[in-house]
């Protein structure tokens, strides 16, 4: 089908008003979740999954792309007025951006990144829907030894890109792989590392464990930091307008860190953090007046808001073409899918094309939402930022349990919450990344299904894994990005950059 | 906090050793399974053993690397933790496994409220418990009656 046809197809599902309904709760949603600490889409996704069981999928899909999307546009808030930045993606904006709230330009920064979000949110969910049918194309030829290699990239990427080093990544990986060993193997029947609790035969709930990992593990290393994550809210100062100078330094950025950050969230690689730090690198290199950078300079704000925007409508590219999750949020979004029996894949674009079109062409209109939510609601949006923080984790705790317990009403769920929580401070505590263990959980099923799918075909024969030339590449990818960081490190005696955590 | 400069000593990491350690132990419960599965005839090519043995292999090299990396990068300085907030946000999380199938969705959460507020410096623990509890009654009425969430219910939430 023609890409503009199939789109003003998902235009008109897209259009009709609830789910417009569903896409502004989800921006709603998406926003305040960006801006406040300790809660990002990913926990908000999977805190609603329960919740959204019995409503229309269409809908709820698009209120998850909503809240992805928002989570971006409010993360670059709390990274300018607060300093902290609510989303790991806006670490970068707040080293330019905070040093303009504190020099009275929290305006423009603000608007900068609003309408920064907004053109490269644009432009990249066009480029979304233009790659999306050649990637399916592709991957209709794709056979399970090449799936196989596709999940073995994801796994070596997501360990690499996140956490301080490629072996704690890869030990978060491995914990989520285990972990997703637990319950009946459903090609066999047996019950694996069950250990006789009949609530384990059904495995790892995906919602339990993300839900543990970020908000009762976090809410636990904040409260052991104790009086030593005290924060300054910096008040909106000047007007939220930017001046003539502000949009000629800022537009060029703005399309620099589009390019940037949709190709590196389309690849297997994904993450939304990398294209941040490289926007900031390119725009203090090519500034006319470097030494404003540390000061606040604007490029180094309008950058890296757009990288990472893009990457985010990037990210959905692996997801929905090959049902291949690349960030905690997307790996949470796979979930919301696998609840209503939908598979990502392509498949799922012939099967179920108003879905897709319908939830990319959502994306569109959640953009403009964001963009007239952000700038003049903005003070509404800082007030979140005063809520005291023992309401503010006391709260977070009572939905965390809350979302448990709709998804299933049981004391061992709720003990597996507590236990998985008390993991989730320990990785943190130690710098290990969160995402590859969500990631592991996820995909580990996938790719075992898969792995035997293709020893199968070949009747036991594992060299038939390495005989497709789209395996070799994808395997050669995969060492790349092992081996990638320390090949950089030879060359150039320098330590890659490095993405951080995402919650 | 990787920075090897931090180490003025070259003692070893001890934390390292107990996360490699746990690791460890970890590949042992995985592997063991999987040679209890194997020793079940399957009737396929690769049976259910066969990814759990890949990943307890997996997880026995990177304890191996851990406990290196522990050796070889020397003690790291990690800013002091606070006991005592945990100890009460832990109270709460384990209050409410414990309150809730006597008393109900509303109480023991109104509980972990409380306690979470009183690990972050905020009392008095009683006012807390009676805003949360009340708090959490108007969640059960919206979710339980609203979204048909089944919600374990007490003494409060039968009076409705």
């Amino acid at each position: 089908m023609d890409t503009f046809a199939a789109l003003s197809q998902g235009l008109t599902i897209a259009l009709q008003p609830i789910n417009l309904l569903f896409a502004f709760v989800g921006v709603m949603l998406g926003t305040a979740v960006g801006v406040l600490p300790g809660i990002g889409p990913a926990l908000t996704v999977a805190l609603l999954l329960p919740i959204t069981f019995k409503l229309d999928p269409a809908g709820s899909l698009i209120m998850f792309a909503g809240i992805y999307y928002g989570g971006m546009y409010g993360g670059s808030t709390a990274s300018i007025l607060l300093n902290t930045p609510g989303e790991s993606s806006s670490i970068v904006t707040a080293l330019e951006g905070n040093k303009m709230a504190r020099a009275g330009r929290g305006g423009p920064a603000l608007a900068t990144a609003a309408i920064g979000s907004f053109v490269a949110g644009t432009i990249a969910t066009i480029g979304l829907a233009l790659v999306a049918p050649t990637v399916v194309d592709i991957a209709i030829s794709f056979g399970p030894e090449d799936y196989f290699a596709l999940m073995v990239l994801a796994f070596t990427t997501v360990s690499a890109a996140f956490g301080s080093s490629v072996t704690r990544g890869l030990t978060s990986l491995f914990l989520g792989l285990a972990l997703g060993l637990i319950g009946i193997d459903l090609q066999s029947g047996q019950a694996r590392l069950s250990f006789g609790i009949p609530d384990l035969l059904d495995g790892v709930e995906v919602t339990t464990l993300a839900v543990a990992l970020f908000a009762i593990g976090e809410t636990l290393s904040v409260a052991a930091a104790g009086a030593r994550a005290d924060e300054i809210i910096e008040p909106v100062k000047g007007s939220v307008f930017m001046t003539r100078e502000d949009w000629k330094r800022s537009w060029k950025p703005w399309i620099r860190g589009t390019f940037l950050g949709f190709p590196i969230g389309a690849m297997p690689a994904g993450g939304a953090e990398i294209p941040t730090f490289l926007s900031y690198a390119l725009e203090k290199r090519l500034c006319r007046k470097p030494d404003e950078f540390g000061n606040g300079a604007i490029e180094g704000v309008a950058g890296p808001e757009a990288a990472n925007n893009a990457a985010a409508a990037g990210v959905l590219v692996p997801l929905l073409t090959l049902g291949l999750p690349t960030s905690a949020t997307a790996a949470i979004m796979l979930a919301g899918f696998q609840q209503y029996g939908l598979n990502p894949g392509p498949l799922l674009f012939v099967t179920n094309p108003d879905l897709v079109w319908g939830l990319i062409a959502s994306l569109f209109i959640a953009n403009g939402m964001l963009l007239i939510l952000n700038l003049p609601l903005v003070g509404l949006w800082v007030r979140l930022l005063a809520i005291p923080r023992p309401w503010l984790y006391g709260g977070i705790l009572v939905f965390a349990t809350l979302g448990t317990l709709g998804a299933n009403p049981s004391l061992v769920e709720l003990g597996m919450l507590l236990i998985f929580g008390l993991l989730g401070y320990v990785l943190r505590r130690y710098d290990y990344p969160i995402a590859p263990v969500v990631v592991g959980l996820i995909l580990g099923p996938l790719s075992e299904q898969q792995l035997r799918r293709a020893l199968a075909i070949s009747v036991g024969d594992p060299l038939a894994l390495f005989q497709s030339p789209i395996a070799l590449t994808l395997y050669a990818l995969s060492a790349l990005a092992l081996f990638g960081p320390l090949l950089f490190f030879l060359l150039t005696g320098r330590k890659a950059p490095v993405g951080a955590d995402e919650d | 906090m990787s920075d090897p400069r931090l180490s003025s000593t070259r003692r070893p990491d001890k934390a390292g050793f107990v996360i490699a350690f746990g690791l460890a132990a970890l590949a042992l419960v995985v592997g063991w399974d999987a040679w209890r599965l194997s020793s079940i005839n399957a009737h396929s090519a690769v049976g259910p053993a066969a990814f759990p043995t890949i990943i307890a292999g997996g997880l026995a090299l990177l304890a191996v690397a851990t406990a290196a990396e522990a050796l070889r990068r020397g003690e790291v300085e990690r800013p002091r933790d606070e006991f005592a907030p945990m100890a009460w946000v832990l109270a709460g999380l384990v209050g409410q496994i414990v309150l809730l199938p006597l008393l109900g969705f509303s109480i023991a959460t109104g509980w972990l409220f409380a306690a979470t507020a009183k690990g972050f410096g905020r009392g008095p623990v009683w006012a807390h418990f009676l805003a949360g509890t009340v708090l959490c009654f108007l969640i059960y009425v919206i979710f339980a009656k609203g979204l048909q969430l089944a919600l374990p219910a007490g003494p409060i939430e039968r009076l409705m």
